[in-house]
């Protein structure tokens, strides 16, 4: 397949369109089989990743995001939704899910534990290579030339263990294992947030020079907002397993629509010792996805929160400047007051700065 | 699209910094542990015995002689004594070890197989698989193993393959279950989910990653059944459900030697003392296989 | 010029060296640290891993394995000097005059027992005191700490908790003895970014009613801002540079510092702009070097750098560094 990848479908048609992902896990059953819920890990997800662009992912704990990475990647199979790649339905006779798995792999957060104690560095990183059926010496060739890629001399590591490597090195070596099949998309789930600082910036600017180097999409998920919004060029904003925010990343940064966006962005720490935060901007903890809140996931502590906000859930809608919305204030016509009216006139809103 | 087969590097062979693979790390952890190192040595010994002591015994192990029976230690021409039918101890000793350590290792040996096969296919496949076949073998694992092992060699009949056969029917239980418990553990991991996340085949993943992380600890475990299963197999020949005299074997002369525990008492103890180091010999070996094998990163 | 103090320093650690022993070779954790902490002062101890800042921090409550550890140097605390303290003054010390909060809460707290049953053995541990009256303080800590219907939270267990729930637990278990001095140890490191907040403004707001004095373990610059009034950095187990929050940010002036400061990804750059990193890798700290040890990461690193370790130098009020390069004017910059 040597055909122009990046031009299947145009550039308009999304690198990877998911719609409508749920994945609930059932909590265990008591004795009499009665089970005691289950966890809405995901509950309906859909957004798009566009060629060439880095879709950053943030959310806290029990958000779904990382739910999310797996389903992208298959390796726990949905309930509801679909995977469309290229155009084509993931899993469905035109696009089987080995096919699939060539085109997109993913970089775990873990360094020590993504890797084979027992295997080589060239060794883990040939492994794909040659489970899709190339000859073993040009699989070990090819990992030796990634190896070079990312910056490790493979004189020095490609015979190494992963306990002889730093956490840099080996998150360099697991990079190197998810380009191994020459995929196009990368997921990137809390890939630098195990490393030093220091480390940290190499491993990005090394990203960086490899998606320009070899024309691929990422999506990266992060809790640090500020690697987020400096890696991505659209972010998407998950609470509770659905998405609340999603758009082009320094909109999101500086005109943050969604409350729990703004609460999510005050929460930085401030860099400047003159302007320390007084108030937290959200109370209490994130809460479980066991039993969510009916309505608007986040109304329970939102300041906003009215009465149709605990009653219906709002779904992605355009907002002011250019980014999708899930919440009522920015749905014309909505029962809340807040809301723009029917004629998508916004009126004056005091927004939680 | 940038081809990734690199035609540019040098033309000068490389030289690729080694390190020490993982068994070698190990064999040397192992070698700087004394114990552990005396142990294996003893194995080593009671080994080249196994082999070789029909060849290396002074005597012939089957020559009885009767105005000789019961001689104590020391007696001329015969270092370890004689036995009630007057045969020489030392003699019976080393040729005994052949199937003394025989009727040790096989059962372990084939249990090892069998039993990971079941342990590592429930451990990896999960779900009621996982269920059905672990439950089946703690119904096994639930009788006390000497009972079992009894139970299993009075069905089949005496003799020294129905022991066997029996033997490895008690050690498949827990080898499984081991099994089992390992794989599910490394099955969780990461470079797992990696391996799965490239499109391998269940079957490719389990070979290249999964044995590799996971035999080491079964086979540890595995050593330390040895000494029980030599234990549980004198006890089968004690009973007349193994060996069949006049063999020799650890566990039938201890039977044999029953008697004399008042007029020879040292000479009875013999046969007890080399099960007794042999076992030790094995447990150690296995433990100083256990550390070796535990390298933290 | 070197800052007159006329009360002296509620903590006063002078020329701290710990070196652990164990392994095939040494590990100099951390050599030569001297730092004073006034009575109400939040410190913040900055720095990567292998720094020795941890370290430096459980010296203090002396957690170190007696056998393998080899300490040198002096800490005093108030009026006691806890490196020759009995193992009984020790725990009279521990709790009482200074304890510790955790990065891990799960971990640092017993889980067999409620985090109630935990708060009331500590206070009856230190203090000769009634049960019921114990549980009073507990509920009236758990109140402090913001934790919500709290009569009903000591009788939980850890493992009930959420996360921010548990980290206050633990810092309500911490303040239970009234202590003087409060250790932390990443305690929001592991927390999500809204609940890491409350945490840091929460211990903010304790430090200043109970007149604490905090030393605040992190690798998070921005944490460390938000709490604290003096900020130390550490590289390869001593302090680099040290000064009040506010002029160590807006003018670091030891190369580490700076590079630390720019290395991190913030809105400010522009998309696709690389990062500015440090070269190298961090120091071996089995292996140290005779001179400074980021010589050999350093941009601006000259031949005496590697040959001379460097002394402090005094910059302006209450800011030093131990830099070859750095001049004691704060007007003219030497260092570019």
């Amino acid at each position: 397949m040597t055909l122009a990848n990046d031009e299947v479908g145009g550039s308009t048609q999304p690198m990877l369109a998911v719609r409508g992902l749920v994945k609930h896990f059932p909590l265990k059953k008591d004795l009499l089989g009665r089970s005691a819920g289950v966890v809405r890990a995901v509950d309906g997800v859909s957004f798009d990743v566009f060629k060439g662009e880095t879709l950053g992912v943030v959310g806290e704990s029990g958000c779904g995001k990382s739910t999310t990475a797996r389903l992208l990647m298959q390796l726990i199979s949905h309930d509801q939704g679909e995977l469309v790649f290229d155009g084509q339905t993931v899993g469905s006779n035109s696009l089987p899910l080995k096919d699939y798995r060539r085109q997109a792999q993913m970089v775990f957060q873990d360094s020590y534990a993504s890797l084979n104690p027992r295997l080589t560095m060239e060794d883990s990183i040939a492994f794909a290579p040659m489970v899709h059926g190339l000859p073993e010496r040009e699989a070990i060739e090819r990992a030796r030339d990634l190896l070079e890629r990312v910056g490790l001399a493979p004189q020095r590591f490609a015979e190494r263990y992963p306990h002889e490597l730093s956490g840099g090195q080996r998150q360099r070596v697991n990079i190197a294992r998810a380009l191994a099949l020459q995929s196009r998309l990368i997921i990137l789930d809390e890939a630098v947030s195990a490393l030093d600082k220091s480390v940290e910036a190499q491993v990005l600017n090394l990203l960086l020079d490899l998606k320009e180097a070899f024309g691929l999409t990422y999506i990266f998920i992060s809790h640090d907002l500020n690697v987020v919004r400096y890696m991505s060029d659209r972010v998407m904003v998950m609470y509770l397993g659905q998405v609340v925010e999603v758009g082009d990343s320094e909109t999101l940064f500086k005109h943050a629509a969604h409350p729990y966006t703004q609460a999510l962005l005050s929460s930085i720490p401030t860099l400047d010792p003159d302007r320390r935060t007084e108030t937290p901007p959200l109370a209490g903890d994130p809460p479980n996805p066991i039993n969510p809140p009916s309505g608007c996931r986040f109304h329970t502590r939102c300041v906003h929160a009215q009465a149709i906000c605990s009653e219906k859930m709002p779904v992605l809608a355009p907002a002011q400047h250019g980014q999708q919305v899930a919440c009522w204030m920015h749905v014309a016509g909505a029962a809340h007051t807040g809301a723009p009216d029917a004629q998508g006139m916004v009126k004056p809103l005091e927004v939680a700065a | 699209m940038t081809s990734l087969n690199a035609a540019a590097s040098p033309v000068l062979p490389l030289v690729y910094e080694r390190s020490a693979g993982y068994w070698e790390t190990v064999g040397r952890r192992f070698l700087r542990d004394k114990v552990a190192v005396g142990a294996a040595l003893v194995v080593l010994l009671l080994m080249v015995l196994a082999v070789f002591g029909p060849w290396l015994a002074p005597m012939d192990p089957y020559q009885s002689a009767m105005l000789k029976r019961l001689k104590p230690i020391g007696f001329e021409g015969h270092p370890l004594g004689t036995d009630e039918l007057g045969r020489d101890m030392l003699t019976r000793l080393m040729v005994g070890a052949k199937l003394s350590l025989f009727m040790g290792i096989t059962p372990v040996v084939c249990a090892f197989f069998i039993g990971s096969l079941i342990g590592i296919t429930a451990g990896y496949t999960g779900g009621w698989v996982n269920s059905v076949m672990m439950r089946t073998i703690d119904v096994f694992y639930a009788f006390p193993s000497v009972l079992l092992a009894i139970a299993l060699s009075g069905a089949l009949g005496a003799g020294i393959t129905n022991s066997l056969i029996s033997l490895t029917i008690v050690f498949i239980p827990p080898l499984a279950r081991v099994a089992e418990s390992v794989t599910t553990q490394i099955r969780e991991r990461d470079f797992v989910e990696a391996a799965r996340a490239s499109g391998a085949s269940a079957f490719t993943i389990v070979r290249v990653h999964v044995l590799g992380n996971v035999l080491g600890p079964i086979f540890v475990y595995a050593t330390s059944l040895i000494a029980v299963s030599m234990i549980l197999a004198s006890g089968l020949s004690f009973l007349g459900l193994g060996v069949k005299p006049p063999e020799p074997e650890w566990g039938l002369m201890l039977n044999t030697l029953r008697t004399a525990i008042y007029s020879q008492p040292w000479i009875a103890a013999l046969p007890g003392a080399m099960i007794f180091m042999t076992s030790i010999a094995f447990n150690l070996l296995a433990d100083g296989l256990r550390s070796a094998m535990e390298i933290k990163q | 010029m070197k800052p007159e103090t006329s009360t002296p320093a509620f903590v006063d650690i002078r020329q701290l060296h710990v070196t652990f022993a164990g392994g095939k070779k040494p590990v100099q954790a951390v050599s030569g640290v001297d730092l004073r902490v006034q009575r109400g002062e939040v410190v913040a101890l900055i720095g990567e891993s292998g720094s020795g800042k941890s370290v430096t921090l459980r010296t203090i409550l002396r957690l170190h394995a007696e056998k393998k550890t080899q300490i040198t140097g002096q800490i005093r605390v108030g009026d006691q000097d806890v490196l020759t303290l009995s193992q009984d003054q020790l725990s009279r010390f521990r709790g009482r005059v200074a304890s510790m909060i955790f990065q891990e809460p799960l971990l640092a707290l017993d889980p067999v027992y409620s985090v109630g049953q935990q708060i009331i053995e500590t206070i009856r541990r230190h203090e000769n005191v009634s049960e019921a009256a114990a549980r009073q303080r507990a509920l009236a800590l758990f109140e402090r700490v913001r934790i919500p219907s709290p009569e009903r939270r000591l009788q939980a267990y850890p493992h009930e908790m959420s996360g921010g729930m548990r980290q206050r637990a633990m810092i309500a278990l911490a303040l239970a003895c009234q202590p003087q001095l409060l250790l932390a140890d990443e305690p929001t490191t592991a927390l999500d970014a809204t609940v890491q907040i409350q945490i840091l403004l929460l211990l903010r707001e304790l430090q200043k009613e109970m007149g604490l004095s905090v030393i605040f373990v992190t690798h998070d610059i921005g944490a460390a801002v938000e709490v604290a009034d003096r900020i130390a950095v550490m590289y390869a187990g001593r302090i680099v540079e040290e000064g009040p929050a506010r002029t160590l940010i807006r003018e670091p002036r030891h190369p580490y510092t700076r590079a630390l400061l720019q290395s991190r990804a913030d809105g400010a750059l522009a998309k696709g702009q690389r990062l500015e990193t440090i070269a190298g890798a961090p120091p071996d700290l089995t292996n140290l070097p005779q001179g400074c040890a980021f010589a050999s990461r350093c941009k601006m690193a000259v031949p005496e750098c590697s040959a001379t370790r460097p002394e402090v130098t005094w910059l302006a009020e209450g800011h030093s560094v131990r830099c070859l390069l750095a001049q004691p004017q704060s007007n003219s910059q030497q260092v570019a």
